[in-house]
């Protein structure tokens, strides 16, 4: 049995002019102690997914339909308890910006032992012993005194890494992680996303990496998921997505990767912006911007289809299948 | 720590200094204390006499330090109309008038933090709009007119409650007579707080209520629910105590805008404390009692504010309080 | 947000067509499809209209001792026994038409509240957007100021001052001056407000490419704060003035309560008030009541109008 198992997962989120849908029919599994990464651009629905999936969409977001199977069980039909005992215990969340997500007015301390004391029958005294050993985990220097400083006493790459220990304070089954060094300084994105690899293999956690980074998810993943407009366009092994994109939209984020165009030469953009909520065209959603329309792109959802190790959902993958090359020749 | 004190110090001193400048002008220009003294019929040449003694004719400057000399050795001169020491007719008024300050505090924080919380932890319940329609009502009322509706109400037509003065108090110790010793001093004070909270309290659960609606909106309280923490101590632990940053500093703000609540409640109730002593002094152009009362309401509004930022600094974590001594 | 409605822009449609705009835009929906606020609006039109056709409506002036006989004073109102027809409303202790004082009155205290928060707007925004746009020491300098100046209570400034200047004048010159005072004393103090959140917008603005764009064309700076930041701290400054317009109007009501405003003479709502509190307990409730239930629906709809407001425009409100 796989940990996870996603099945046709819709979000939607109420308005005044009527429901609009931000994630449609999503599905997907997850071994026990696979890394998984989700991309696609700001808006493309990640980050509602990492959310829905801890079933924490804040309002006027709400899960409409499908299943999360966590470890056999249902997170969407869970009583507000079982999921309050899930979260932070068997799946934990890493934030974006770790600058807004520990409490100004708490010490390090107190927001390690609260967890810890949520789940656990545990004294402060246990706890702060379990918090101070995953501090050191962290590789955190003088973890004694982190657990007494409040957040604005420390960098920010400090505190991601103390929301890294955080997360694996009561040994998860899975952490989702949500854009974990987008808010940091260049200089330590590596650091941590090297740390986070480390913890999720050592500790055999199954890790769900939200990004727009398609080079740390090809570091980090075994597989990856692209995510358009609220749906997934394209899935598979990371190293097919990356070396052998089959959807047009993937091929485009490939090829805008700075690594892929010749020095001095202008990098490859694609053509366009997504389209909103409330802007979503009838059809495949990517045809307003896709190279490659045809007629049933601007009438019909394309359905998610095997095309050799990965999934794909475009009407014209064959299509796309001949010409690519042709096109790398010239 | 003590950097921070002795900053907070500076300052109240300060502004103390700015208040007894003007405490100063006003009794040098406000009414003549020669004519109190001697009355009218002296002679000119008596007069000039008189006024050298006094030390009318000395320069401003020897003038206002021999003022703020006497001042800080409890000398705010001697009340025209109770020929007594200003500062002991005050003495005399002030307990009325904390007391008063003390039940509507009481009032105002037993009741602005519970239905702060609730009205936005639970925006949509009926019991929240009642409170939410109830407070902009009451916000609407002025102190002085809530004073006489529960007059009207209580007094005159229901004949349940007093309407005037303090009742039956009981001698603590120096000036201090207190009305919560006796049930007669309670049901005195009863009203009078009301009316004196009955701005502030609709203000503060507003206040509360919309700070509180932000911080519940904040990443760190996804945080805590994405870590399983249960929901009252996010709401009383995560999020009150981050909502009352601001609300202490507005508390702060508010305490002068309470002195004023005072003179008026004071006034519509008779009770015998500063502020209704405050209108008599004017009526009476009791100079003396006017600056003494200038001051020592000052002097309140000054201690008063520094101990909310030294409670702002405790509460604040990134203002390095308690830390540094250790 | 709101900048296509009140914003400056050279092709705005003229006049009428722009308050049909105004109708048929968000605001206008959300006024439309808000009881609250369509019946707050109402009332307080009817009062405004009441207040100021005063000398056509009110059956007497109470300001003509001609038309004042003691011998009528106390007389109740219509609906209780011993009423006289000829005062609708009953009488006050003086023997003045109830009605007719308090439609004049109400007139007196939405004058000087007005006046005193058009003075704070004025005071406030023009200090707001030197403070924002000078910067540097004056923007300190005032900033310490606003700081200091909230931190006083206007209420209790305004006690101090008013008494501190009656018993230098006497109340006989004080009160032929009452108005002038009050709209002072209550306009100076509560300018910063306004500044703070004004100077907030203008150092928001001032990074953004048009002011450049403007200073590059040769505008000076006075055009440039007024076409083009001023206009993007109108929503803001809107609500601002809504609810200090209610706070004005209580504070006038609050000192003439206490006999540092309005005389008895020439009563606003809370020099009426004031007046009717010695009768209470004689019976003569309405000489408070009705102005008080008066002074309170007034209040009350300027507030709700001012929640309505801070909810639709959504304006990001300097905390102070």
């Amino acid at each position: 049995m796989s940990l996870l198992s996603v099945r046709d997962l819709t979000v939607k989120f109420g308005s005044r002019t009527g429901p609009v849908t931000a994630l449609n029919g999503i599905s997907f599994d997850l071994a026990r102690g696979e890394r998984l990464g989700i991309v696609g651009e700001s808006g493309a629905g990640k980050s509602i997914t990492g959310f829905a999936l801890m079933n924490l969409l804040s309002k006027p977001g709400y899960i409409d339909g499908g299943q999360i199977l966590f470890e056999g069980e249902d997170v969407a039909q869970m009583s507000p308890r079982d999921v309050r005992a899930m979260r932070g215990d068997r799946m934990a969340m890493i934030f974006q910006d770790p600058m807004v997500t520990l409490n100004p007015v708490l010490t390090i301390g107190q927001q390690m032992i609260e967890t810890l004391k949520a789940h656990r029958k545990l004294s402060t005294q246990e706890a702060r012993q379990i918090a101070l050993v995953k501090l050191k985990e962290v590789y955190i220097p003088s973890p004694q005194d982190r657990l007494d400083q409040y957040p604005h006493e420390l960098s920010g790459g400090m505190r991601q890494r103390i929301i890294i220990a955080m997360a694996l304070l009561l040994d998860p089954k899975l952490i989702i992680a949500d854009e974990p060094t987008t808010a940091l300084d260049v200089t330590i994105q590596a650091d941590i996303m090297a740390l986070l690899l480390e913890m999720c293999q050592s500790n055999q956690v199954g890790l769900i990496l939200i990004t727009h980074d398609l080079g740390v998810v090809s570091q980090v993943t075994e597989r990856t998921m692209v995510m358009y407009a609220g749906r997934i366009i394209e899935s598979g092994p990371t190293r097919s997505i990356i070396n052998d994109p089959q959807h047009p939209y993937t091929q485009g984020l490939i090829n805008a990767l700075p690594q892929q165009t010749p020095p001095g030469q202008r990098l490859k953009q694609i053509p366009g912006t997504m389209p909103t909520l409330a802007t979503m065209p009838k059809g495949c959603p990517f045809h307003t911007r896709c190279a490659l329309v045809g007629e049933g792109c601007m009438t019909h959802v394309p359905s998610i289809n095997q095309f050799g190790s990965s999934f794909v959902a475009c009407h014209e993958v064959h299509r796309l299948q001949n010409e690519v090359p042709a096109e790398d020749v010239s | 720590m003590i950097a921070y004190l002795i900053k907070r110090v500076f300052q109240a001193i300060a502004v103390m200094l700015v208040i007894s400048l003007i405490g100063f002008a006003i009794q040098g220009n406000l009414g003549d204390p020669l004519r109190e003294l001697l009355g009218q019929s002296v002679s000119e040449q008596v007069r000039q006499q008189l006024r050298d003694e006094l030390g009318l004719n000395d320069p401003f400057l020897v003038q206002y330090m021999r003022f703020l000399g006497n001042a800080i050795q409890g000398d705010l001169g001697t009340s025209y109309f109770f020929k007594e020491p200003a500062l002991e007719v005050i003495l005399k008024k002030l307990p009325a008038t904390l007391e008063l300050v003390f039940g509507a505090t009481v009032i105002i924080i037993g009741l602005s933090i519970p239905l702060g919380v609730f009205t936005a932890i639970r925006p949509n319940a009926v019991f929240s709009r009642l409170i939410l329609a109830l407070s902009i009502v009451g916000l609407s009322i002025p102190v002085f007119l809530t004073a006489i509706l529960m007059i009207f109400a209580f007094s005159v037509e229901l004949g349940w409650m007093p309407s005037f003065g303090r009742g039956e108090v009981v001698h603590v110790f120096g000036y201090w007579q207190t009305n919560f010793a006796t049930k007669d001093g309670w049901v005195h004070i009863i009203m009078p707080s009301i009316a004196l909270s009955s701005i502030m309290l609709p203000m503060f659960i507003r206040l509360i209520r919309a700070e509180m609606i932000e911080v519940l909106q904040s990443e760190y309280v996804r945080y805590a629910q994405a870590k399983g923490i249960a929901p009252w101590r996010i709401y009383f632990v995560h999020a009150l105590k981050n909502t009352l940053l601001p609300v202490i500093t507005v508390g702060g703000v508010q305490i002068g805008t309470m002195v004023a609540y005072t003179i008026l409640t004071e006034t519509v109730f008779s009770w015998p404390g500063m502020g209704s002593m405050f209108l008599e002094a004017v009526n009476r152009v009791d100079t003396p009692l006017i600056v003494a009362y200038l001051i020592v309401v000052g002097f309140i509004f000054v201690v008063t504010n520094t101990i909310v930022d030294l409670i702002y600094g405790l509460v604040n974590p990134t203002i390095k309080l308690g830390r540094m001594g250790a | 947000m709101s900048n296509s409605v009140f914003g400056n822009q050279p092709g705005a449609p003229s006049k009428p067509s722009r308050i049909l705009a105004i109708w048929n835009s968000n605001i206008g929906y959300s006024f439309r499809s808000n009881p609250v606020a369509v019946v707050s609006m109402a009332v307080f039109l009817l009062i405004v209209l009441a207040a100021f056709c005063a000398p056509l409506l009110a059956p007497y002036n109470p300001y003509d001792p001609a038309q004042i006989d003691i011998m009528n004073s106390e007389y109740p109102p219509f609906w209780v026994d011993g009423a006289l027809e000829e005062f609708s409303l009953g009488t006050d202790d003086q023997g003045r038409d109830l009605l007719s004082t308090i439609l004049y009155g109400t007139r007196l205290s939405l004058i000087i509240g007005i006046c005193a928060v058009a003075v704070q707007t004025v005071l406030g925004v023009s200090l707001g957007l030197i403070s924002g746009y000078v910067g540097g020491r004056t923007d300190n300098l005032l900033m310490r100021i606003a700081d200091i100046q909230l931190s006083f209570s206007t209420l209790m400034v305004a006690i101090i001052f008013l008494a501190i200047t009656q018993a230098m004048f006497g109340s006989e010159v004080f009160s032929r001056y009452a108005v002038i005072f009050l709209v002072a004393v209550i306009g100076v103090a509560e300018w910063p407000q306004y500044a703070r959140t004004v100077r907030a917008t203008v150092l928001a603005e001032k990074k953004k490419e048009y002011v450049d764009a403007a200073k590059v064309m040769g505008f000076g700076p006075l055009r440039i704060m007024m076409r083009h930041i001023l206009p993007n701290s109108l929503s803001p400054i809107f609500v601002i003035f809504t609810v200090q317009v209610a706070n004005a109007i209580i504070s006038e009501a609050s000192l003439s309560f206490l006999g540092l405003g309005m005389p008895p003479t020439q009563p606003s709502l809370g020099s009426l008030i004031s007046s009717g509190f010695d009768y209470i307990f004689s019976g003569s409730w309405w000489i408070t009541a009705i102005p008080g239930v008066v002074l309170v629906v007034l209040v009350l709809v300027i507030n709700l109008l001012g929640d309505w407001m801070r909810d639709v425009l959504n304006p990001k409100l300097y905390k102070g």
